[in-house]
């Protein structure tokens, strides 16, 4: 029988606010332990939370930017449970009515889009950190990360494979950085998944049992774990077994899904509403506004760029990868109008000297501006595209424009006709076997000419004039 | 007359007056305390190095002329309310070493105020009883009979007021735990409205219910404190940013022409037949200040306990769950692995009441029960609120007996806890409802036990309170007796 995977992924994104979601206490991560927290963060007795406003603005930026309905009101509620990275005892979330809901992304795969759904984005705090010792049995807890706002992100099970889950994620991550509400770093835990994933004969309707796995903190890992545990469950089901419902890790060093250690306890998170925070009222006027801050997100970007600007779908997909770089490319066009020309600088020598360097666009040294110079400069024949390539290694390093590097340097195409032709002749008359063999016929011997004019006006000959010119003089 | 024994306006006037020093007052009252405590036990913890520092400068202030509303004034604090630097016990084993880094609001208010904070007092642990046996320290016992218990739970801050331990003092009221011991201990005590004074740094029971209020000897007292602590605060979002009046301002209005609602579902079968008489005369008096008394009806009200013994320990389960021993408080040296260490920890740490209560409310929010009590006891105190504001639309304010019998004895309702829980019977609809009530003494029992009398108002009317209270207080005719220690 064939079988197919049904998927849902719960995504929790860290949202990149300064302060925590219910006190005043940096969010910044990698501080000593427990050098970010106050009575808050440590759920003393009698201090209460109050809710960060901008958080419930980067909430409401994802659900737009998803599709979803904002809803007016909104409760946050407890969901209580002992773990001593948990200082009060009890999570601060969002339960019986998500603030978004009905949402829906749509994800590129091979065969074409799939549309994937997104039934509730919710806030809530996250939880500490417990740091075991590794010598003697002690655990420590650090509480520098309770109370980092979080959004969790659920999807419908919609999804039929790994490669679809990572493409999924690759989206919702894309979006979010898009929306610099979270640096979407997965190593540091800002953008974490889990999956609930179960098997059933292709084409059937009701769901098989679904096990949830966590663990995974790469695109890469949630697609290995996917891959291993449908696999896993198809063995059972083809060997007359039954799947059994639980929580599985990921072990990434054996490549294998594992049961979560000890007895699975069937929780009961005892929700209600807290009733130390009062009702969030969310006004068309406030969904209006942060409407308004909306970046472009990167499909759209995608989509404009290869209708506007005329760029192959894969230069249009490297370009969009970033907001940055994005921005960098259409700026560097809009001086320049060289669509495809800017994309070649920027996919080719730009993003591997960063990649070589591991440096981010926004500490790119060459302006888009300097970009949009040089490329006018090619364009204009002052200098070469061969030149350009060492003019544009040369602005890479020291950030000087083109032009100057240009006059520094003395690089500017040498495009007068008498000059070039005197060379020539000086050439042609130090090579008569090669003139020889060219006019018997062999035309490959065209470009050691072409080379050593080149070489003797040290590359800044105007390439198209020489061609001319040798046609020319070197035709009997 | 001693010193320890004046009223915050008479010693204002003395200190103003240059009659007496904050240094005097101060040392009054801890030669009160000596002279007292040992069979009372109103305090966990006294403050008697601190307070008379704090006399001190109070008496610097007073002399530059800088003296604020309660300047060299000895104020008690429940032992609930934290304190920066001060044990803050909540009457619980489980935080018995447990000090506070901060200041509740009130407290910075009491400071800025000048207030000379005198010590922390007993309660029932984590403000779950009605009597202050629950608590871990000890019982507190009545001034009026020191067998008898003064009421709960925030007995220790009624007892101080009472027997002279301290001027005025804080409590929290989250079923009654202000009025009820106010009057069981003769003195006056007030529940604001929800919103009013600032819950931050109040050690929580029942969030949604409790709210800081004061005990003082007299309605005047109860509006300079009520000045005092009330107001908006940024740091609790439940706070209501509401402007504050003087209320001190309705201590000279009359009550002509007020309508006072009397429900008739106070006045039941099984409250003492004293009591009732009391409040009778009470009503009587009113009555004759020119107010119309008339029956209403809050037909809710038999479902009032029920939705508090819902709702408020659905919260506590919730709002304890943070004492596991991990970052303060009391640690069972016991457990060889975390379960064993939450579960011995919580096992000893608390008390029978509270766990009670924990259990009672785990079990309201459990998966499948959720809907037919917590939910439904929400939907119920919907109503019971409605009721009010129906009452408040033809009533000025609403009179009740604030408890249905005097002080009972010490262990009498131990071992019967529905019988200790219909103490609170005619207070607990106040914060369901999260109006203001205030309780002031209306009289004595043949025995020479205080009764007390109980006026409710509609959200933010603290003003109507202390106005009708005032002007009960001048003219119900009592003689203020003294209890006799």
């Amino acid at each position: 029988m064939e079988y197919e995977a049904v998927i849902g992924l719960e995504v929790h994104a860290q949202l990149l606010t300064d302060s925590k979601i219910f006190c005043g206490c940096s969010t910044k991560f990698g501080a000593a332990p427990n050098a970010n927290a106050c009575p808050i963060c440590l759920g003393m007795p009698g201090v209460l939370p109050v809710l960060n406003r901008k958080v419930v603005e980067y909430m409401m930026k994802m659900a737009l930017a998803t599709n979803c309905r904002i809803n007016g009101r909104n409760v946050f509620a407890r969901k209580n449970y002992f773990y001593p990275d948990l200082p009060k005892g009890y999570q601060i979330s969002q339960y019986a009515k998500p603030p978004a809901e009905h949402g829906l992304v749509d994800v590129e795969l091979e065969g074409g889009k799939k549309r994937i759904g997104i039934p509730r984005i919710h806030m809530e705090e996250d939880a500490g950190k417990l740091v075991h010792d590794e010598v003697q049995p002690s655990s420590y807890v650090d509480v520098n990360r309770c109370g980092v706002p979080l959004i969790e992100i659920v999807s419908e099970p919609d999804i039929r494979s790994a490669e679809e889950a990572a493409a999924y994620l690759r989206r919702l991550h894309e979006i979010l950085v898009y929306l610099d509400i979270c640096d979407g770093n997965m190593q540091e835990g800002s953008f974490r998944c889990d999956a609930n994933v179960s098997i059933r004969p292709r084409g059937a309707d009701a769901f098989g049992t679904r096990t949830e796995l966590k663990n995974m903190n790469s695109f890469r890992n949630v697609q290995r774990a996917l891959e291993y545990e449908i696999k896993r469950q198809q063995y059972i089901v083809e060997g007359g077994g039954q799947v059994i419902q639980e929580t599985r890790l990921w072990d990434d060093s054996q490549g294998v899904t594992l049961p979560m250690r000890g007895k699975e306890e069937a929780h009961d998170y005892r929700y209600f509403p807290d009733p130390d925070l009062v009702t969030v009222e969310i006004s068309d006027t406030w969904i209006e506004e942060v409407k308004k801050t909306l970046p472009e997100l990167p499909l759209e970007k995608r989509e404009r760029f290869i209708r506007d600007r005329g760029i192959p779908s894969y230069d249009a997909g490297v370009l969009t990868s970033s907001r940055a770089l994005a921005d960098y490319y259409e700026e560097a066009v809009r001086l320049c109008g060289k669509p495809k020309i800017v994309s070649n600088w920027v996919m080719g020598d730009l993003l591997r000297f960063l990649n070589e360097e591991k440096r981010d666009i926004r500490d790119c040294l060459i302006k888009p501006s300097d970009l949009a110079e040089m490329v006018n400069l090619i364009e204009d024949g002052t200098i070469s595209g061969k030149i350009a390539k060492e003019v544009f290694e040369d602005m890479y390093r020291s950030g000087k424009a083109p032009r100057t590097i240009i006059d520094e340097k003395g690089l500017v195409q040498i495009t007068d006709e008498e000059a070039l032709k005197k060379t020539i002749d000086d050439i042609i008359g130090a090579n008569p076997a090669q003139l020889e063999q060219y006019r018997s016929g062999k035309e490959k011997v065209f470009g050691y000419f072409v080379g050593q004019v080149m070489k003797a006006t040290k590359g800044k000959a105007n390439p198209a004039l020489v061609n001319e010119l040798l046609k020319k003089m070197l035709a009997p | 007359m001693k010193l320890h024994q004046f009223t915050i306006h008479e010693l204002q006037k003395k200190l103003r007056g240059d009659d007496t020093t904050s240094a005097e007052i101060v040392e009054s009252v801890i030669e009160r305390i000596d002279a007292v405590e040992d069979r009372i036990h109103s305090y966990i913890t006294l403050l008697k190095d601190s307070a008379r520092e704090e006399a001190r400068k109070a008496d610097g202030d007073i002399r530059s002329g800088k003296a604020r509303p309660l300047t060299g004034i000895p104020i008690a604090v429940k032992d609930l309310i934290c304190t920066r630097g001060v044990r803050t016990t909540c009457g619980s084993k489980i935080l018995h070493n447990f000090i506070p880094p901060y200041d509740a609001t009130v407290i910075e208010k009491l400071r800025d105020a000048g207030a000379v904070i005198i010590g922390k007092t007993n309660m029932d642990e984590f403000a779950m009883g009605s009597s202050t046996e629950t608590s871990h320290f000890g019982a507190t016992r009545n001034p009026w009979d020191l067998d008898r218990i003064p009421g709960g739970s925030s007995g220790g801050s009624a007892t101080a007021v009472a027997a002279d331990e301290c001027i005025a003092s804080l409590g929290s009221d989250t079923g009654g735990s202000i009025r009820q011991p106010a009057a069981l201990c003769d003195v006056v005590g007030m529940k604001p409205t929800y919103g009013r004074v600032s819950r931050y740094g109040l050690v929580a029971f029942a969030s949604s219910l409790d709210q800081i209020g004061p005990f003082t000897k007299d309605v005047e007292d109860c509006a300079i404190m009520l000045n005092v602590i009330s107001g908006y605060d940024p740091r609790e979002s439940t706070s209501v940013p509401i402007d504050v009046p003087d209320f001190t301002s309705f201590l000279s209005g009359d009550i002509r022409g007020w309508t006072v609602g009397i429900p008739k579902e106070y006045f039941i079968e099984g409250i003492d037949p004293e009591v009732e008489a009391a409040v009778r005369k009470a009503i009587a008096v009113v009555e004759g200040l020119g107010a119309r008394c008339v029956d209403v009806s809050l037909p809710h009200t038999e479902y009032c306990l029920a939705v508090y013994y819902i709702v408020a320990p659905a919260e506590a389960s919730s709002n304890l769950a943070r004492y596991d021993g991990v970052k303060y408080g009391y640690r069972s040296k016991e457990g060889r692995d975390l379960m064993e260490m939450y579960k011995k920890t919580r096992s000893e740490g608390f008390g029978t009441e509270v766990k009670r209560r924990i259990m009672l409310g785990t079990y309201a929010l459990s998966s499948g029960y959720y809907d037919a009590y917590y939910k439904k006891a929400s939907q119920v105190r919907a109503l019971i609120k409605r009721d009010f504001d129906e009452a408040f639309r033809s009533c000025d304010a609403v009179l009740t007996p604030t408890s249905p019998t005097p002080a009972f004895r010490l262990g009498e309702k131990m071992d019967d806890p529905l019988q200790m829980y219909l103490s609170d019977i005619f207070t607990i609809s106040t914060n369901l409802a999260g109006i203001p009530g205030v309780s002031v003494p209306c009289g004595y029992t043949a025995a020479g036990l205080p009764i007390g009398v109980q006026f409710l108002a509609a959200p933010f009317e603290e003003g109507k309170l202390i106005r009708i209270a005032s002007a009960y207080e001048k003219h119900s005719g009592i003689e203020k007796r003294r209890p006799n220690l």
